[in-house]
């Protein structure tokens, strides 16, 4: 059985009436895989990582993971958002360490062994360059910069699932690529799974193992290309023919969805 | 004279501008001091009277900072309540808006028949003209919590009351002191309604007894008076403010 496994999952919003965002979708996701969703706007993507982590449950159909049917919240994901949401009135590290503090599975650790915890925040923050700006307050650092931040919040309590909801769709094209970079690292690093929604084709077949493609809403998955390129992957190689000929690939099958 | 210098000093020669048009006006169109006296009469009476002004004044400042501080206990309750839930928000919020439709002056006659004249109805009317606008600005600050966020620690299994002491109420800080300048002038104004109608002290007895004697420029005297301590507590919480909600500034200082 698959790490995640969503099975014939339809979601309505709003009652009988309301909004259909995702139908009859189907979709396994290994453990370890780096998985990137990638489809018009408005086809249900935000609305299949809310059903994976049990923020919204589905209307139809059922999401597996690790074995259990998801019936609510689940503990064991990091989730980032294009919005950084770090709180202003605390300090980078002190933002990174807030999962703890609230987090069933680790408040009561948290307060016995700060300090080791606070050496794995410093670790992270190391990991993404901002372990100089870890007293810093949010608004003393970049927008990407927050986006490391945020990156590290969501991964401090390790868990096994990362979802990532557009995390660098609102910066700039050299920090994203910057980014890309420390996303990879981190993951070849921990090996956690991955969801990635994204809107930038070129992000998802750097970081991806397997792009999906969602059609027009009600979404579904209509298509899924693996992809083999070796790791570490480098900006380079994004411009290597092998590469290009994916993107375009990825292209078409969404044009092609969008003039349907 | 530097930009920062001129920030400084506007609003000095705002106001003396304001005196100085005020008099000038008066003389000029030879406005009888019982319709509206000139502001150096209104000063001289001031002086005149300047014990009974003090003291009137200070036992208003008194009920006026009492009824203040119970709103600010009340609001802050009520503002985490309201703000805490969907539910609660919807139960309690048309009421809320309800409750500070009434005039308060309608209220004052109630609370002498139960209370007496005295402090009791002036710290009371203070106390319900001034709560609303600290309810508000709490429970706003704590219902709109950006979705991400919420998100994010739903799915830690934050508990709600983590949640509501992590990051709604710290989130609401900003929006509670900014509600304290404008609660404790309207503080002021509901204990003054209270000594008007129904009072034997304070600034407010003091003005209704003066004008019904048509001693104008004792009134006058009496309002500018209010109006110094309203900015004065204006300008304490302004100052507090700032020094507990620096990070909501962002560095603009
Ligand atoms: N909470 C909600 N209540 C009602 N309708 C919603 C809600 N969230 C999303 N929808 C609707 O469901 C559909 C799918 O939304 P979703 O956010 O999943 O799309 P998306 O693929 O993430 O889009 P985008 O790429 O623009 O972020 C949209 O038509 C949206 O209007
Ligand atoms: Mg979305």
């Amino acid at each position: 059985m698959s790490f995640i496994g969503i099975e014939d999952v339809s979601l309505r919003y709003g009652g009988a009436d309301g909004t259909l965002a995702v139908q009859d979708c189907t979709l396994a996701i290994e453990r370890g895989e780096f998985v990137a969703l990638v489809g018009p706007s408005g086809c249900g993507k935000s609305t299949l990582l809310k059903m994976v982590s049990g923020l919204e449950l589905p209307s139809a159909g059922s999401v597996y993971l690790d074995g259990h049917e998801v019936a609510g919240p689940q503990h064991g994901i990091g989730i980032a958002f294009q919005n950084a949401t770090l709180l202003p009135w605390r300090t980078t590290l002190d933002n990174v360490l807030l999962p703890l503090e609230v987090s069933r599975e680790y408040r009561a650790s948290f307060r016995r062994n700060r300090a080791e915890h606070v050496e794995r925040a410093r670790g992270l923050l190391r990991t993404v360059g901002l372990d100089e700006f870890r007293e810093h307050a949010p608004y003393q650092l970049s927008g990407g910069m927050q986006q490391r931040a945020n990156l590290c919040r969501a991964l401090i309590h390790e868990p096994d699932l990362l979802l990532l909801d557009e995390p660098f769709a609102a910066l700039d094209a050299f920090t994203r690529e910057e980014l890309w970079g420390v996303l990879q690292q981190l993951f070849m690093d921990r090996r956690f799974t991955v969801i990635l929604v994204t809107h930038d084709l070129r992000e998802s077949v750097y970081l991806a193992d397997t792009v999906h493609v969602v059609s027009k809403r009600p979404g579904r998955i209509v298509k899924s290309r693996r992809i083999e390129l070796p790791r570490p992957r480098t900006l380079e190689m994004t411009f290597e023919p092998g590469f290009v000929d994916i993107v375009h690939e990825l292209r078409d099958a969404i044009s092609e969805i969008r003039a349907s | 004279m530097t930009d920062a210098t001129k920030q400084r000093l506007a609003p000095w020669i705002a106001t003396a501008a304001l005196f100085l048009v005020w008099e000038l006006a008066c003389r000029v169109f030879g406005v009888p001091e019982f319709i509206l006296p000139t502001p150096s009469a209104s000063f001289a009476a001031l002086f005149e009277f300047f014990d009974a002004v003090m003291f009137n004044a200070s036992f208003t400042l008194w009920v006026t900072l009492v009824g203040f501080a119970i709103a600010v206990v009340f609001g802050l309750a009520l503002g985490v309540l309201v703000g805490a839930s969907a539910l609660t928000y919807a139960a309690l919020y048309p009421i809320l808006i309800g409750f500070n439709a009434i005039p308060k002056v309608a209220i004052v006659p109630i609370l002498v028949i139960w209370f007496g004249i005295g402090a009791v109805p002036a710290i009371l009317t203070a106390f319900l003209i001034s709560f609303f606008p600290i309810v508000v600005n709490v429970a706003t600050g704590i219902a709109t919590l950006e979705p991400e966020l919420k998100d994010v620690l739903r799915s830690l299994g934050a508990r709600p009351m983590d949640i509501l002491l992590k990051v709604g109420l710290p989130r609401s800080m900003p929006y509670f002191f900014a509600s304290l300048k404008v609660a404790v002038t309207l503080a002021f104004v509901g204990s003054i309604i209270s000594e008007t109608i129904a009072g034997n002290r304070g600034i407010g007895y003091l003005m209704m007894q003066a004008s019904s004697s048509f001693r104008v420029p004792l009134v006058f005297a009496g309002l500018i008076v209010v109006a110094v301590m309203g900015v004065g507590m204006y300008a304490v919480f302004a100052y507090i403010e700032r020094r507990m909600t620096g990070w909501a500034f962002r560095g603009q200082a």
